[in-house]
């Protein structure tokens, strides 16, 4: 594989805390890799390890053929981050916003300026051009740092829940400009809690849990190998006793969440005429997603934010 | 692999690029800016120097407006570097996030670190500028030796940034800032001779003033107003350098400690 990112047994901990606990990856040029996990799995902190922001404990990184972190500066030159929370600089407007931004990639005023109506036409925001960033909604606002994590055209963009907070409108917009780029042989490497966005974008999906990775393939192997293809969910209050009693006859695994049992089969159609027996029960019969994997990998109980 | 945070700084032309974004933030309430580099100390300098001063004799030869105005040089260049040390490089760094947006390019967090301490020295000179405009056009010097209060402003601003951002690295929040304006620079102001000879303090209280920085831009302040070469000069800078120097120090080594979280 071509990588243009690599780290190897990664490990990063804070007091006794382990946050990344021996982690592998590998990011081909030009593929879209998403890195998926519960709150507190350790995503973000991967992110700054990957960008140099802070040293691991142990392991070694190569970031654009760069050792990270001892040469971090040199890696990130030709690096986009697009951050989880939103840092655009609220004194600025939104054109001033990419200049300031592109300086500190030490580009020249004329070579930032070159690029800035491209950039803003990528964000839909030419019309935006002179606005102060108070004045922009969240999905102009999450644009414009997509916008600014560009204005290095770099070859390797990091995004960290690009889409979170943001209404479907502002989602497809944002997806549609991800695949832009994925297009143009950008690499990027995304963090997301939305599988569908996973599903849709990634090439490859990692799924993080406790600071290791804990499977690692294409969203339709990751499906093909953990999970049965089909999954019925009943519910209704007899669900629990009726899945206590017949759940195992129909389906290889099952589980009971409050009100709704969630069976998992490699054929529906005997779980389903079985079910139009029943009554008092209700059931969705759909195929299996990538939640349904996530779910199975990382549990269900409730993280905490880290 | 360990990054040593306690490495001597590692200081690049990379700084520029930050100094310049807080340029153009400053550019556009440039009005409102000036008006307070002005006001803070045209009054003081008025209020104090009238008021007080026709009830006071000559000092050192020279009017109570004259003595007063080489003090409030110093003060003022050391109030403007640590508002902007303490209270806007937070603002930036905490509320606006813009150092985390900065640090995710080349640019690293001593550049960073030493882009904002030079800014706010660049607005201790300007406030240090200011008053030695005012002093000139209220006739309280005719020295030229009086336009060396401009590198010293510098030089005060170089001081009280470096003691200053230690502040800012530890600070949870902007109530941080009261103990140090509270504790620290309000008794600088009243306790290094800004507005009164320090003769005139317990012998004690002089010693415990000997040790404060501004004192000794106050002692090279002083004597430049009459067209004297300060006594003791190299002893203040190198005073005032170390204040600044080690103080920009601890402050970077704190600094890098709260961002490797």
């Amino acid at each position: 594989m071509n990588a243009v990112l690599t780290a190897r047994d990664l490990r990063k901990s804070y007091g006794d805390q382990g946050v990344v606990n021996g982690l592998d990856i590998a990011i081909a040029r030009g593929e879209c890799y998403g890195l998926l996990g519960p709150n507190g799995a350790g995503k973000t902190t991967t992110l700054r390890l990957l960008l140099g922001l802070v040293a691991p404990d142990d392991g070694e990184i190569f970031l654009r053929d760069y050792a990270v972190p001892q040469h971090a500066r040199e890696a990130r030159a030709k690096v986009g981050v697009m951050p989880q929370v939103d840092n655009l600089d609220p004194d600025f407007t939104v054109t001033e916003n990419l200049l300031v931004y592109g300086r500190y990639f030490g580009m020249r005023a004329r070579d930032i300026e070159a690029r800035i109506p491209m950039l803003l036409e990528f964000a839909n925001l030419t019309h935006k051009h002179d606005a102060k960033i108070l004045t922009l909604s969240g999905g102009m606002k999450r644009r414009l740092t997509l916008a600014r994590a560009l204005v290095n055209d770099p070859d390797v963009i990091f995004l960290d829940e690009p889409t979170t907070g943001l209404d479907p409108q502002a989602r497809h917009l944002i997806w549609q400009r991800l695949r832009d780029l994925t297009t143009q042989g950008k690499t990027l490497l995304l963090t997301t809690h939305f599988m569908d966005e996973a599903e849709r974008l990634c090439d490859r999906l990692g799924i993080l849990d406790h600071g290791r990775m804990i499977a690692q393939d294409t969203p339709r192997n990751l499906i093909a190998q953990h999970i049965e293809p089909f999954v019925v969910e009943v519910f209704g209050d007899r669900a629990e006793p009726w899945a206590k009693s017949h759940a195992a006859q129909f389906s290889r695994r099952f589980e009971v969440i409050g009100e709704t049992a969630f069976c998992y089969v490699d054929d529906e159609q005997p779980l389903l005429a079985h079910l139009r027996g029943e009554t008092g029960l209700r059931h969705v019969s759909r195929p299996a997603n990538l939640e349904d994997v996530f779910l199975k990998l990382t549990g269900r109980e409730m993280r905490d934010e880290a | 692999m360990k990054l040593n945070h306690y490495a001597l700084p590692r200081l690049t032309l990379r700084f520029i690029p930050i100094w310049r974004r807080n340029l153009l933030v400053w550019k556009k309430s440039i009005g409102t800016s000036i008006l307070g580099h002005i006001a803070d100390p045209l009054i003081y300098l008025l209020g104090l120097g009238y008021g007080l001063g026709s009830l006071l004799p000559q000092m050192d030869g020279a009017s109570y407006m004259t003595f007063l105005a080489a003090g409030t040089v110093c003060y003022s260049a050391m109030n403007s570097t640590s508002f902007e040390a303490l209270y806007v490089s937070f603002s930036r760094m905490h509320e606006q996030r813009t150092w985390d947006a900065i640090m995710n390019t080349p640019v690293t967090l001593d550049d960073i670190v030493l882009g904002e301490a030079l800014w706010a020295v660049s607005k201790g000179l300007l406030s240090g500028v200011t008053v030695v405009a005012m002093i000139w056009l209220l006739g309280l010097s005719h020295s030229p030796m009086s336009l060396w209060l401009i590198p010293l402003a510098l030089l005060v601003g170089l001081c009280f940034v470096g003691i200053g951002m230690i502040m800012t690295a530890l600070a949870p929040s902007f109530h941080f800032f009261m103990y140090y304006f509270t504790l620290v620079i309000t008794p600088m102001m009243l306790l290094s001779g800004v507005f009164f000879p320090l003769t005139q303090l317990p012998h004690g209280w002089q010693i415990f003033a000997s040790l404060l920085p501004l004192t000794h831009a106050v002692m090279i302040a002083r004597p430049l107003m009459q067209g004297a070469v300060p006594p003791d000069l190299l002893l203040h800078i190198v005073v005032l350098i170390g204040y600044g120097g080690i103080g920009f120090y601890i402050a970077l080594v704190l600094f890098r400690r709260r961002f490797s979280r």
